[in-house]
C-alpha cells in the first residue's frame, strides 16, 4: 500500500487560514490502513483545526467526508453534494493522488493534510517500512523475493557494495545490507548459483526516466 | 477569576473508576461537583477525537480514568489509553490550550476515596490554571457526514 504520515497541525492550519468552512476528505484505502488519513484521522484533524481556529477566535466550519478512494473517479464524485459554493478549501488525507483527483474534479483550492512517503507495507502495529521502488520491471524472481532497487541505498543490481559492513548498509547502519539479504536467503534457498549471473545495466526507461507512467488494458476499457 | 468554577469531564471505566464512584457516593464522600462522569466500557475507548472535542464543546480540563495498570479487565486498554493520553496532550499543546488540562489516573473499583481525592485535586488544577483559552471565544459549527458510499 501507499504509506503517507500527516503534516504538522500548524501546516496544514496555515494552509487553511484563510478559510472560513473547509471540507475535510479522508480516503478509505491505503491511508486508512496505514491509520494516516482514514475515518478516525479525518475526524480528529477537523477537530484539531477546529479547536485551534475556535482559540484564535476565528471560528472554521468542517465538513467531513470519507470517500471509499479518492483515486477512482466513481468515488470521487460521490463528493459533488459536498463541495458547495461556500466550501473556501477542500483538504484531503489521501495520498498524492488523491489530492490530485480533487483538484482536477473540482474548481475549489484543494490542500494536502498528509506527506506521502512510499510504498511499504505494515511490520509491527504503528511501523511500516518501504518495500517497492515501483521502479516498472520487477526483478524479484532473480533475488530471492528482495528487493535490491529500493532496499539497497544504492540500489545495485551486483552487490553487496564494499560499504557492507557485518550485514548493516554504510548508509545508515540500523539499515541490514539488502544484498546481504539477499545472499542468505539464496543460500538458505540452495539458489546461490543463480547470484553468479552478472545483471546488465537496468532499463530505466520503465521507471521514473521515462516521464508519468501510465498502463493501459484494453481487454477492460469502456469507451473507445 | 475568583469565582471560576470549571466544567471538567471524566472519562470514566466502567471496571474501576465507574465503580469507584459509585463507591464514593455510598461512602458519603464530598467531592466537587464539577465532575461530569462519562461511563466508558474501558479506559482503551478513550479516543482522541472526542477528548480534543470535549475542549472545543466548553472542558475547562479533562481526565480519564482507568483501571491500575497490569488490572485492565481487557488486558491492554488502560495501557492503549495512556498512550492515546499521551497523544492529545502532544495536540494540546500544539493548539495552546496546554496539555496540563488533561491527565489519566489509574485506580480500583475499591478504591472510593481516591476517586474523590482525583475529583479535588483536579479541579484545583485547573482552577488553578483559569478557564481554558477557547471558552473565551465565540463558537463555531460542524457538521459530520456519513461515510461516503
Amino acid at each position: 500500500m501507499i504509506i503517507a504520515e500527516g503534516k504538522p497541525l500548524v501546516e496544514v492550519a496555515g494552509l487553511i487560514k484563510d478559510a472560513k468552512k473547509v471540507l475535510v476528505v479522508g480516503c478509505g484505502g491505503c491511508v486508512t490502513v496505514c491509520l494516516a488519513g482514514g475515518e478516525k484521522e479525518t475526524g480528529i484533524l477537523a477537530a484539531e483545526l477546529r479547536l485551534l481556529r475556535k482559540k484564535e477566535g476565528n471560528p472554521l466550519e468542517t465538513v467531513e467526508v470519507t470517500l471509499t478512494r479518492q483515486c477512482d473517479p466513481e468515488y470521487v464524485e460521490m463528493l459533488n453534494k459536498y463541495v458547495t459554493d461556500d466550501v473556501d478549501v477542500i483538504v484531503s488525507l489521501a495520498c498524492g493522488v488523491g489530492v490530485q483527483f480533487l483538484a482536477e474534479r473540482y474548481n475549489k483550492w484543494v490542500v494536502p493534510a498528509l506527506n506521502t512517503k512510499f510504498a511499504g507495507g505494515t511490520v509491527a502495529h504503528g511501523v511500516w517500512e518501504e518495500r517497492c521502488g515501483l521502479c516498472g520491471e520487477c526483478i524479484l524472481y532473480k533475488t530471492g523475493g528482495i528487493c535490491p532497487i529500493i532496499r539497497c541505498s544504492k540500489s545495485i543490481l551486483n552487490g553487496p557494495c564494499g560499504g557492507s559492513q557485518g550485514g548493516k548498509c554504510e548508509v545508515n547502519p540500523e539499515t541490514p545490507c539488502a544484498w546481504q539479504l539477499i545472499y542468505d536467503r539464496m543460500q538458505a534457498l540452495g539458489k546461490l548459483e543463480l547470484l553468479m549471473e552478472i545483471q546488465p545495466p537496468k532499463d530505466w526507461s520503465k521507471s521514473r526516466d521515462g516521464g508519468p507512467r501510465k498502463v493501459v488494458r484494453e481487454d477492460v476499457t469502456i469507451d473507445g | 477569576m475568583a469565582d471560576f468554577e470549571p466544567k471538567i469531564i471524566a472519562f470514566c471505566c466502567f471496571y474501576c473508576a465507574y465503580s469507584a464512584a459509585d463507591l464514593a457516593g455510598s461512602m458519603r464522600l464530598q467531592y466537587p461537583a464539577n465532575i461530569r462522569v462519562i461511563e466508558m466500557p474501558c479506559s482503551g475507548k478513550t479516543d482522541i477525537r472526542v477528548l480534543l472535542e470535549a475542549f472545543e464543546d466548553g472542558a475547562d480540563g479533562v481526565y480519564v480514568l482507568g483501571c491500575m495498570e497490569g488490572d485492565c479487565h481487557f488486558l491492554k486498554g488502560n495501557f492503549r489509553a495512556k498512550r492515546r493520553v499521551r497523544e492529545a496532550k502532544k495536540i494540546l499543546d500544539e493548539i495552546g490550550i496546554g496539555g496540563e488540562r488533561l491527565e489519566m489516573y489509574n485506580l480500583s473499583a475499591a478504591m472510593g476515596p481516591r476517586f474523590a481525592e482525583i475529583a479535588r485535586e483536579f479541579t484545583d488544577h485547573i482552577r488553578k490554571l483559569g478557564p481554558s483559552p477557547v471558552k473565551l471565544k465565540p463558537g463555531t459549527a460542524t457538521e459530520k457526514a456519513p461515510t461516503g458510499q
